[in-house]
């Protein structure tokens, strides 16, 4: 079956018309002198056929009548592209990315950065990471957290995006009754 | 005179507020339609209600067709996304559990189908029961490379997927159907061999 699928699939692009002019003329060739290459090629051709030959379903001779009638109580849509405002997109992409940064930079500023003395190269800085122990939600210190300049000043920007956001949509909305 | 008028020009004229006009499309693309649907499930009366909402869902949306592939392609692409929320909402098994029950119906109709099955059964029934012994994506791939005038990349576009896996999954299909005429309908197979 491996040896033919090869065979198979070559004879099927061959068929649809998908080979390339030389790969046509080797098959050509190929079907002229192998008999294995032949009988497939006949019966993958008479499947095509049957293909070619099979015929489309037709639906009740009222469809089109009831497709009409359904139609008449609606309106064509407004396309989405119209309504939908690239800005605001971009306004909550960069609300998720300022977001992400504030983490990330609150994750950074929350490591311990010490010279590691006991080597030789006393200038190279060692990362402590916090072990499991230490990640007890109890030990965490919420105060000290809220207290950071970093923390207030992410939360700040997310506060000012967040009514940059309300601001757009209002005055989206103002414009449509506007209209 | 209106089935002169192409496919993007009928479009134009409905988005200016020729509602009527949209009749054409839809008697130009009903079969197509029904058959891809009737793939989908064994009931008429389903392919037929699917179908018409499938209409009804591509008049709303007709203002996002861009221009950008063939309205058919674009068409097909609600098709297939109905169709598959049809199956969701039936919690239908896409892939077996049709297959089984047609096969089975058709086991136990063997004994008395071969005795007079030419004269019964055309060759055009004959592939089109075959097709539908096939899952829903198989039988939607080959209706719409034979029947629904869509090339490899078209139905990439409709199907999301890549030319190529196309082209892989569409020789599989057709060796499947291959099998399936062979099991099912070896008999007629031979006469048409014959003739």
């Amino acid at each position: 079956m491996n040896t033919q699928q090869p065979m198979e699939d070559r004879l099927w692009d061959y068929i649809d018309g998908l080979s390339s002019p030389a790969e046509r003329s080797v098959i050509d060739g190929l079907i002229a002198s192998n008999r294995e290459w032949q009988q497939k090629y006949a019966e993958l051709l008479h499947t095509h056929q049957l293909l070619n030959s099979s015929e489309l379903e037709a639906p009740s001779m009222r469809f089109t009548k009831n497709v009409m009638e359904e139609i008449s109580r609606y309106h064509v849509a407004p396309a989405t592209k119209s309504y939908i405002n690239k800005n605001i997109i971009r306004g909550i992409g960069a609300f998720f990315l300022t977001m992400i940064a504030g983490l990330f930079v609150y994750v950074l500023s929350q490591f311990k950065w010490s010279g590691n003395s006991s080597s030789g190269s006393a200038s190279a800085p060692s990362l402590r990471l916090p072990s499991v122990d230490n990640l007890g939600l109890e030990k965490i210190n919420y105060s000290k957290a809220f207290n950071s300049t970093w923390v207030i000043a992410f939360m700040l920007i997310v506060v000012v995006m967040g009514w940059m956001l309300l601001d757009m949509y209002l005055q989206q909305k103002r414009k449509q009754h506007g209209h | 005179m209106h089935t002169e008028l192409t496919d993007t020009e009928i479009i134009k004229r409905i988005l200016t507020g020729e509602q009527a006009i949209f009749s054409i499309l839809v008697q130009r693309y009903q079969q197509y339609v029904f058959t891809l649907v009737h793939r989908f499930t064994d009931s008429r009366e389903d392919a037929e209600e699917i179908s018409q909402d499938i209409f009804v869902k591509a008049y709303r949306s007709l203002a996002d067709f861009r221009g950008e592939s063939k309205f058919s392609t674009w068409l097909y692409t609600v098709v297939r996304t109905s169709c598959i929320t049809f199956l969701r909402k039936k919690k239908l098994d896409i892939t077996s559990i049709d297959n089984e029950r047609t096969a089975l119906q058709l086991e136990n109709r063997e004994s008395g189908f071969k005795a007079n099955a030419i004269e019964q059964k055309s060759r055009h029934a004959m592939v089109n029961e075959a097709i539908r012994l096939l899952s829903p994506d198989d039988s939607q791939l080959i209706t719409l490379f034979y029947k629904g005038e869509q090339s490899l990349e078209e139905i990439g576009r409709i199907m999301g997927l890549d030319p190529n896996t196309v082209k892989v999954k569409l020789h599989r299909a057709r060796n499947r159907l291959k099998e399936k005429m062979e099991k099912h309908f070896s008999y007629e197979i031979r006469e048409l061999h014959n003739d």
